[in-house]
């Protein structure tokens, strides 16, 4: 039951260049971790202290997954996932930068 | 070196211009592997910030959805500094996650809305180090 993940620029050092891979899970998190199996490294770019980074965006079929119950998303085969870093900078030091 | 014609660094700078004292932000799409920005797409700042921007979520995956579906990437990311120069933060570095972009960045401190000079330069990051390009204006010949 392959879901498609479509992987941005960044994070295609994990993929072997791939745009974008399959992986499986019934949540959010259970998808991360299939595809964590099988690219190692990707999980600590997407996750930080077991939640979501606050500067990479996850979409599942269009939606922010902020707004959808986050890493408990549920997803199924034929959904669409799509990881976008967030598009983010400023003049102040104020905001955290993302962790690397 | 960041090639940019005329009217697309115009259009640049007077979105800068406009959106001061907050800092605007946007792209210059361009067809993927070209490096050559041909469509201005200003974006609005979701963070309404004088010292941070950051694209809409919805509005940034629309974004990246209508350039997959036109083949193209962002070649030019750029955005304002309201306040100070234009170089870039330590926020804008540790966020710069397009490593094939141009990262652009106006300084409008120094004439606000008004008419007048602007600092726009030009600069690569890559795994949080950065280098500065020249810039040059005017229609491109290829």
């Amino acid at each position: 039951m392959p879901i498609e993940v479509r992987i941005p620029t960044i994070l295609r050092t994990y993929t072997g260049g791939e745009k974008a891979v399959n992986a499986d899970g019934a949540t959010l998190s259970a998808l991360i971790d299939d595809l964590e199996a099988n690219h190692p490294g990707l999980r600590d770019r997407l996750l930080e202290n077991g939640d979501l980074r606050r500067f990479v965006n996850v979409y599942v079929n269009d939606e922010d997954v902020r707004f959808t119950g986050g890493l408990e998303t549920a997803v199924a085969d034929g959904d669409q996932v799509v990881v976008l870093p967030a598009v983010a900078g400023g003049a102040g030091d104020q905001a955290e930068p993302a962790a690397r | 070196m960041l090639r940019l014609d005329q009217a697309t660094y115009d259009a640049i700078v007077a979105h800068a211009k406009r959106d001061h004292p907050d800092e605007a932000c946007g792209i210059v799409a361009g067809a993927e592997g070209s490096d050559v920005p041909s469509r201005h797409v200003p974006m609005i700042n979701a963070a309404g910030s004088p010292t941070f921007y950051e694209f809409d979520s919805t509005e940034l995956l629309a974004l990246y959805k209508e350039m997959w579906d036109r083949d193209e990437e962002p070649v030019v990311i750029y955005h304002s500094h309201t306040a100070t120069e234009a170089y870039p933060s330590r926020t804008d570095i540790g966020l710069a996650n397009e490593p094939g972009a141009h990262y652009v960045l106006v300084s409008t401190a120094a004439h606000g809305n008004s008419e007048g000079p602007v600092e726009f330069r030009s600069y690569r990051i890559i795994d949080g180090n950065v280098t500065e390009e020249d810039v040059a204006i005017g229609d491109t010949e290829n």
